[in-house]
């Protein structure tokens, strides 16, 4: 092990890590707006896997501009769940959105499998690799972690500076009050759910350009959101980003020293410890 | 009949139990006697659950780790120490218990979502520090030694002494389940389930009660885990900590009624049926996955008290009968 | 209404002589703000305690302070001579204390005597599950809701669940009870219902501390009033003392028709 091999694993982490930022945000954006907890997340990520893959291999689409189609169809699709499985259970008790929205996920799953068996899938897209010393990264990593940091920001400008942005923050913060001022809160959630679907699906167009992937990816993906959602504080989108960074750093950098199969057992009790001894996460919850 | 003894919920609730649990006895078939025991090992395991999702309203994602930690014990007694397995079985009943008090103290102050994922993280890490762990295998697990079988007469007669064992243990827990509903107790963990924060303040010991509805509902599955894999011959930390086996529990206690005694089991035998039925048939084997979830949408948002709940709201009459 | 609340005697908690309730120098922050600040009174048993003052004055948060959801940051509280400031909130009910919410609390999925029962069993006598069936039956007859017994508590309208709130808090048998604005809502008849229990139930020898915004009804029903504005005790004494004290009125002048019925009402 040498600084070389390091600094190249801590890199390559802190690419990966955003990508699994942006996966997250999407979670910890509906949670943060709606207390739901979607556990279809993982399927949505897949559906964006597929949809990049799809359009590559099809018409030929330059993946980086599939990923846009992708957005739309993931926000559509968001719009959909949620008045078809949320809607109804939105202030029943929490087993109940849990439920629906693994049902859909049963569903998702079911019916890809179904499409697109079980075989590993890539995207044979390459853009080249840049090398800086002992430091080989290929740019499609480079494009991955630019198009995370352009949504992010897109994000923020669109919370922070636009008015369905601002309404959303208002229904996060206190429904009823917002109700109250004459914001739809029922549209403002449905929105809020399709732009959480929308960040998953880019993130599973991203995830496609640079790994190989099956029908079943999108349950790891999901997991790791959990913990990266917890590191960051539940309902903080940046926070998820900063979490993504965080596992995808010590996922490049702990197998260096130890076993590879202890990252695991590292992310799990991590995850626990912050959920006990400090539930709003590093960065806090809440915008 | 005295007064004391008229309880028309529990009994039909053994009666379904008992009607389920004989019938390979009545038939002699292994066949059958395979299918009841995935039938009653669900039932056993969602009437546990029920204890704590449905009588104090704690959703868990964990469950299973219960079940697998119970298993890993009790079969790393029979193999490496050679302990006959009714007191293996015992064993990881108690192991389980002793996790689930340990995790009672520290994740119990969570509520709601914050508790669910919890659980989840517990049952990812079990299974990933088990898979590193060398005494019980690491990632290949244990298995057990045909001739392990002998000491019971021969693999067919452990078999049936397996499948007798967890009868029992499923008419226990159903009258464990009736019990708690019926007490004191269970009336503070439901009480805690509609408002911990109102129910503190009349005077119930939330942490206390929750803790123990939490041992409660663990030493179950840590005993049917060691049943379990006592018959497969083999463990491993992929077979022993699925989240999905958790996942279809929570599906078990809403289909049926949560927080009855009577749901899980019809939930369990639900479930289980329907999946054999969807894995078997022609047509629907291939969306399986996506028939179920339609039909767990479906229940979810229109009928959210499950089987029995429904039942009950609509036949008032039937309340002491289907509880 | 019925006189089947438990008799007089098993609620005179034995041997007390000095007050029931000590609240010493209490204060509460709530990040930076100042909830409540040096507050400091006794009450004696028997007694009923009005607790007034404008909105956020801070009475909700005496009443988290005393049963125990908050800790305060100074002082402390003492339940007949024991300091019950700072423990779980479980441990004053078992002591003999009942509390009813401004918002109220009820358990939903469980039935009206459920919920009475769970009051009964957890409360102060800590009884059986059979012992407490005939308690809650009491209890539910005094406050009117016998008849809706079998009825899930969620299914109740408004001032059902108040007297749910009253009843389960009266289950518990305690020695003091806390009501937070139990004649909120309430139509004049039922207020004045309300006003007969309340009088009732001190009868009984329960001592009861209220919070209430309608000044007649408490100026009318109390033995002794304090008066909170912006966390501090700002007045103390019987209702005409407090109604014709200024600082009292210059509180209440940003409402001057409460102003003008604290003169009129006492």
């Amino acid at each position: 092990m040498d600084a070389g091999q390091l600094l190249a694993s801590t890199i390559d982490g802190l690419i990966i890590g955003l990508v699994y930022g942006v996966a997250a945000m999407g979670l910890t954006l509906i949670f943060g707006v709606m207390n739901v907890i979607n556990l279809a997340h993982g399927a949505i990520i897949m559906l964006g896997m597929f949809g990049v893959y799809l359009l590559f291999q099809t018409v030929g689409l330059n993946p980086y501009l599939a990923i846009i189609l992708v957005a739309v169809a993931g926000l559509v699709a968001g719009l959909i769940m949620y008045v078809m499985a949320v809607h109804r259970v939105i202030n029943a008790p929490p087993l109940s959105s849990l439920l629906s929205t693994f049902a859909v996920n049963m569903m998702i799953i079911g019916l890809a499998t179904t499409a697109f068996s079980t075989t590993p899938r890539n995207v044979n897209y390459s853009l080249g690799t840049l090398e800086a010393g002992p430091v080989v990264i290929t740019n499609s990593r480079f494009a991955a972690s630019a198009a995370v940091i352009l949504v992010t920001a897109g994000l923020y400008l669109f919370l922070y500076r636009t008015r369905p942005g601002k309404q959303i923050r208002a229904v996060a913060n206190n429904r009823q009050a917002a109700e109250l001022m004459g914001i739809p809160s029922t549209r403002v959630l449905a929105f809020s759910f399709g732009l959480g679907t929308m960040l998953a699906a880019v993130a599973g167009g991203l995830i496609a350009t640079l790994f190989s992937f099956t029908v079943l990816s999108g349950s790891t993906y999901e997991v790791k959101s959990f913990v990266i959602v917890v590191l960051g504080g539940l309902g903080n989108p940046l926070g998820a980003l900063i979490g993504g960074i965080i596992l995808g750093v010590m996922e490049g950098i702990i197998p260096v020293f130890i076993s590879v199969t202890w990252v695991t057992v590292i992310e799990f009790l991590l995850f626990v410890l912050i959920l006990v001894v400090r539930p709003q996460g590093l960065l806090g919850a809440r915008h | 009949m005295g007064r004391r003894l008229w309880h028309p919920g529990l009994y039909l609730a053994l009666a379904v139990v008992l009607a389920l649990g004989l019938a390979p006895g009545v038939t002699g078939g292994q066949g059958l006697r395979e299918s009841m025991f995935t039938i009653l090992m669900s039932v056993g395991l969602a009437s546990s659950l029920n204890i704590l999702v449905g009588y104090t309203g704690y959703v868990s994602f964990g469950h299973i780790v219960f079940f697998g930690l119970g298993g890993y014990v009790g079969f790393y007694t029979m193999t490496q120490l050679g302990w006959p397995l009714p007191l293996a079985a015992l064993v990881g009943g108690v192991a389980a218990g002793i996790l689930a008090f340990i995790l009672g103290r520290i994740l119990l102050r969570l509520r709601g979502a914050y508790f669910a994922l919890a659980t989840l993280g517990i049952l990812e890490a079990m299974r990933a520090f088990v898979t590193n762990f060398s005494p019980f295998g690491g990632s290949i697990g244990l298995s057990l030694n045909f001739s392990a079988y002998r000491a019971y007469g021969g693999a067919n007669e452990a078999l049936w002494l397996t499948y007798w064992i967890l009868v029992g243990l499923v008419v226990l827990t159903v009258v464990v389940s009736y019990l708690v509903r019926k007490s004191k107790f269970g009336l503070g963990l439901m009480a805690i389930r509609e408002d911990e924060h109102a129910a503190e303040i009349m005077g119930v010991r939330a942490s206390r009660a929750k803790t123990w509805a939490l041992v409660l509902s663990a030493v179950i599955p840590g005993v049917i885990g060691v049943l379990f894999f006592f018959k497969n011959g083999s463990i491993e930390p992929s077979d022993a900590f699925r989240l999905n086996q958790s996942i279809e529990l929570l599906v078990m206690v809403m289909l049926g009624g949560q927080g009855t005694v009577l749901g899980p089991v019809l939930g369990a035998f639900g479930y289980q049926r329907l999946r054999g039925y969807l894995l078997t048939s022609a047509i629907f084997s291939d969306i399986q996955l996506t028939i179920a979830g339609v039909l767990l949408l479906l229940i979810v948002l229109f009928i959210p008290a499950g089987a029995v709940g429904w039942l009950r709201r609509r036949i008032p009459r039937l309340k002491t009968v289907l509880e | 209404m019925s006189t089947a609340e438990p008799g007089r005697e098993e609620n005179m908690p034995e041997g007390t002589a000095g007050p029931l309730l000590q609240v010493d120098c209490v204060t509460k922050n709530f990040r930076g703000l100042r909830a409540l600040s040096n507050i400091s009174f006794d009450l004696m048993e028997n007694r009923i305690l009005g607790l007034i003052g404008p909105n956020g004055a801070g009475k909700t948060t005496l009443f988290d302070v005393i049963n125990g959801v908050y800790a305060p940051d100074a002082g402390q509280v003492l339940f007949k001579g024991e300091k019950i400031s700072g423990r779980r909130t479980y441990h004053s009910a078992r002591l003999g204390l009942a509390r009813t919410h401004q918002v109220v609390r009820p358990l939903s999925e469980l039935s009206v005597r459920e919920n009475a029962i769970v009051g009964a069993c957890f409360g102060r006598k800590n009884l059986r599950l059979k012992e407490a069936g005939p308690v809650a039956d009491e209890v539910l007859e005094a406050v009117g809701l016998a008849p809706l017994a079998a009825k899930p508590a969620g299914a109740l309208n408004v001032a059902q669940k108040k007297r749910l709130e009253m009843a389960r808090a009266l289950a518990s048998q305690p020695y003091l009870l806390l009501l937070d604005e139990v004649l909120a809502g309430l139509n004049p008849t039922e207020m004045d219902a309300m006003l007969h229990t309340v009088r009732a139930i001190r009868d009984h020898g329960i001592t009861i501390i209220m919070i209430e915004h309608v000044m007649r009804a408490i100026m009318s029903v109390s033995d002794h009033v304090v008066v909170l504005d912006h966390g501090e005790m700002i007045a103390q004494g019987s209702p005409r003392e407090v109604a014709e004290n200024t600082q009292v009125v210059e509180a209440y002048l940003g409402r001057p028709e409460d102003a003008e019925r604290l003169q009129e009402e006492v």
